[in-house]
C-alpha cells in the first residue's frame, strides 16, 4: 500500500465538510430524536409551564452530567471511566434538547447555551440531590440509582402521555438511556453492598447521607401532567429491591425542608456553576 | 530502554524451524497471531510498545479532561467528553492487545504508576486555555495519526486491528480540534490570540512526539526489521510538517519556526531542530506536569482499590452461591 493511503485522512482535514455537525460530532448524537416531530406548542398546552418544566428537567441533567464529568480520570477502573462518561453524555444530550425546547416554548428563542451559561444559581430549578458533591464511588452510584430510577419512572410516563410531542420524543429517547443508567447503578450498589466490609460500610453511609434528599423527588406540582407523588411507590420499590439484593436496608429519614424545584439550593450549586460557566462568561463575545 | 537484541536467534532444530517460519511470515507480510510462535524479543518489544501506547491514552485523558467541566458551550462539552471517553476506550483495547501476549493489565498499570514504564512525553505539557483543546486535536492527534496509521499494517494482528479502530477515532478527534480552532479564529481578537499562543506552545513538543532523530533511536532498527514499525522517526516527522503547513496557512496562524520553508529541490519542507535536551528532561520526569499526571493516575488507582476489591469479593461470593444468585451483572460496565 502506498503512503498516500495513509495520508488521505490527514490531507482532507482542511477541506470543508458538508455534513451537519450533529453527524460527526460524536456525543451530540448521530440521530436527531426530533426528526419529523412538530415543534409548535400544541393548543391547550400552557407554554410557560412547559418551558419551566423542560428547563427544570434540563437543569437536573446538566448538573448530573457535570458531576459525572468530575469523575473523569478519577474513576476506580477504566471500564468505569467509559461507563460514567457514557451516562454523563446521555444526560448532557437530554439537557441540550430540553433547554432548546424550553427556549422555543417560552417564546424567548434562547438557545441551550443561554440557559446553561448565562443564568445564575438562583435561576436553576435542579433537584438538590443532583447538586451534592460526588463523595466516594458508593455515594455517586447510590445517588445515580435514585436519580436514574426517578427519571426513568417520570420519562416512561412522559413518553406515552406528555401533551407536548417534543417532550414526549425527548422522553422516549431518554427511557432507553435511563434504563441503562439504572442498571449500571443497581449493579454497582449490589456489588458494593455485598462485596467487602469496607464497601458495605461505605454504601450504608451513602444511603443514609442521601436519604434526606430523596423527599423532594416526590413533592410539588405535576410535571407535564405527571404528579411527582405518583412516582414514589415505583421508585422507592426499585431502590428497596436493589438494597435487598445487596444485603442493605433502605433507611428512613426526615426529608429536607423545601425543594430544589422551588428554588431552594444547597451551597454546592454556585461553585459548580462558577466552574461550568467560567470560560463562556470570560468571553461573552466569543464563538465556540 | 529496549530488552531486545537486534538479531533475534533461536537454538535447536525445532526452534530454528519455528524461527524460519516466523521470518517467512514477516517477509511475506503475513500477520503474526497470539498463538503463533514468536521470538522472545519480538514479544517483549511489542508488550513494551503496546503498553506504553495504552498508558499514553490513559494519561492523555488528563490534559484535555481538565476542560470538560469548563467547556464554553454544551456542544463543545459533549464533543470533548466523548473524545476523552474514546481515549479511555483506546486504552482498554490496547491493554487487551497486550494481554494477548501474556501481559496483565494490573501489572502494566503497576509499571505505569511506579514509573517503570513511560507514556508519551507530550502529555506532560499544561493546557492553560481552551484553545489548547483544539491545538491538541490538530497537532497531537495529527501526529498520533502519522505515527499510528502505518501501525495498522503492523505485523502483530491484534495490535494492527486495534490500530485500525483507534486511527478512525483519532482522525475524528483531529477534525474536531481543527474545527474548534477554525471557529475560534473567526471569533474575537482575544480568541485568535489564544489560538496562536497555543500553537506556539505545542508546535515543538508535537514534533518531538516522533521520537529522537533516527541516529539516536536505539529501538528503531529491530522494530523496523520485525515490521512492528514501518517508517523512521525522521521520515514521519517530516511528513507531519509537510501536511501541517498548508493547514496552518488556512487557519491563519504562524508556526513558530523561522527556518521553516519549502525546499523545491527536495519537494519537502526544511525545518528547524527541536530542543532535544528538553525532550530528554521531560522523559526523565522534569517536564512541567510529570508529577501532576502521575499523582492523578496513582491517586485514582489507589482510591479505587476498595471498589475493585468489592467487585472481586462479590463475584467470588456469587460464584460460591451458584447460578441462582440474587443478581447477575457480568460485564455490564464493559
Amino acid at each position: 500500500m502506498a503512503d498516500t493511503d495513509d495520508d488521505h485522512i490527514y490531507l482532507s482535514l482542511a477541506e470543508e465538510h458538508g455534513d451537519g455537525d450533529a453527524r460527526w460530532a460524536f456525543g451530540t448524537g448521530f440521530e436527531d430524536p426530533l426528526h419529523g416531530v412538530e415543534t409548535a406548542v400544541p393548543a391547550g398546552v400552557d407554554a410557560v409551564r412547559l418551558a419551566a418544566d423542560c428547563a427544570a428537567l434540563a437543569d437536573d441533567a446538566l448538573v448530573g452530567a457535570q458531576r459525572l464529568a468530575e469523575w473523569c480520570t478519577r474513576a476506580p477502573e477504566l471500564e468505569e471511566e467509559v461507563a460514567l462518561a457514557n451516562i454523563g453524555l446521555d444526560l448532557l444530550g437530554q439537557a441540550r434538547l430540553l433547554y432548546t425546547r424550553a427556549g422555543q416554548a417560552d417564546g424567548s428563542g434562547r438557545g441551550e447555551d443561554a440557559f446553561a451559561y448565562f443564568r445564575d444559581a438562583d435561576a436553576f430549578r435542579s433537584l438538590r440531590l443532583a447538586e451534592l458533591p460526588n463523595g466516594d464511588f458508593a455515594f455517586s452510584v447510590v445517588r445515580l440509582l435514585w436519580l436514574s430510577s426517578w427519571r426513568l419512572a417520570l420519562f416512561t410516563r412522559l413518553a406515552h402521555g406528555a401533551p407536548d410531542p417534543v417532550l414526549a420524543a425527548v422522553a422516549e429517547k431518554g427511557v432507553k438511556e435511563l434504563t441503562y443508567h439504572r442498571q449500571y447503578a443497581a449493579d454497582w450498589v449490589v456489588r458494593l453492598g455485598d462485596g467487602t466490609e469496607e464497601s458495605h460500610r461505605r454504601t450504608v453511609a451513602a444511603l443514609a447521607g442521601i436519604a434526606p434528599y430523596t423527599g423532594e423527588l416526590f413533592t410539588g406540582a405535576p410535571v407535564c401532567g405527571v404528579a411527582p407523588a405518583d412516582l414514589r411507590d415505583e421508585v422507592t420499590g426499585v431502590v428497596r429491591q436493589v438494597c435487598a439484593a445487596a444485603g442493605l436496608e433502605l433507611p428512613e429519614a426526615e426529608p429536607l425542608p423545601g425543594s430544589g424545584r422551588d428554588g431552594d439550593r444547597t451551597d454546592h450549586l454556585a461553585p459548580l456553576l462558577a466552574e461550568l460557566q467560567s470560560v463562556a462568561r470570560a468571553h461573552p463575545e466569543g464563538v465556540w | 530502554m529496549t530488552t531486545t537484541d537486534s538479531a533475534p536467534s533461536a537454538t535447536g532444530g525445532a526452534e530454528q524451524e519455528l524461527q524460519e517460519r516466523f521470518d517467512t511470515s514477516i517477509a511475506k507480510d503475513r500477520r503474526i497471531e497470539p498463538r503463533d510462535w514468536m521470538p522472545d524479543g519480538y514479544r517483549k518489544t511489542l508488550v513494551r510498545q503496546i503498553a506504553q501506547h495504552a498508558h499514553s491514552e490513559i494519561i492523555g485523558m488528563q490534559p484535555e479532561g481538565e476542560w470538560i467541566t469548563r467547556a464554553p458551550s454544551l456542544r463543545r462539552k459533549a464533543i470533548l467528553f466523548a473524545k476523552v471517553q474514546d481515549e479511555a476506550g483506546h486504552g482498554l483495547y490496547l491493554y487487551s492487545a497486550a494481554e494477548t501476549l501474556g501481559a496483565e493489565r494490573t501489572e502494566l498499570t503497576e509499571r505505569l504508576i511506579s514509573g517503570r514504564q513511560k507514556y508519551s512525553s507530550i502529555f506532560n505539557y499544561p493546557t492553560p486555555t481552551f484553545a489548547d483543546v483544539g491545538v491538541i486535536g490538530w497537532f497531537v492527534d495529527g501526529a498520533a495519526i502519522c505515527n499510528q496509521v502505518p501501525l495498522c499494517r503492523s505485523s502483530y494482528g491484534p495490535y494492527a486491528r486495534a490500530m485500525v479502530r483507534i486511527c478512525k477515532e483519532e482522525s475524528f478527534h483531529q477534525r474536531q480540534g481543527y474545527e474548534l480552532l477554525m471557529t475560534m479564529v473567526r471569533g474575537t481578537e482575544e480568541q485568535r490570540r489564544m489560538v496562536q499562543d497555543a500553537v506556539d506552545r505545542w508546535w515543538w513538543p508535537s514534533l518531538m512526539m516522533f521520537g529522537p532523530p533516527d541516529g539516536d533511536s536505539p529501538n528503531s532498527a529491530a522494530s523496523m526489521a520485525w515490521k512492528i514499525k514501518r517508517h523512521t522517526n525522521d521520515e514521519l516527522r517530516s511528513r507531519f510538517v509537510d501536511m501541517t503547513v498548508p493547514q496552518a496557512e488556512r487557519l491563519g496562524v504562524t508556526l513558530p519556526d523561522p527556518e521553516l520553508r519549502w525546499n523545491p529541490e527536495r519537494g519537502r519542507h526544511d525545518f528547524g531542530t527541536p530542543d532535544w535536551s528538553e525532550l530528554q528532561r521531560v522523559i526523565k520526569g522534569d517536564g512541567p506536569c510529570n508529577a501532576e499526571r502521575m499523582t492523578r493516575r496513582r491517586t485514582a488507582h489507589e482510591d479505587g482499590a476498595w471498589v475493585r476489591e468489592a467487585a472481586t469479593a462479590h463475584a467470588a461470593k456469587q460464584a460460591a452461591r451458584g447460578p441462582r444468585g440474587s443478581h447477575t451483572e457480568e460485564g455490564t460496565a464493559a
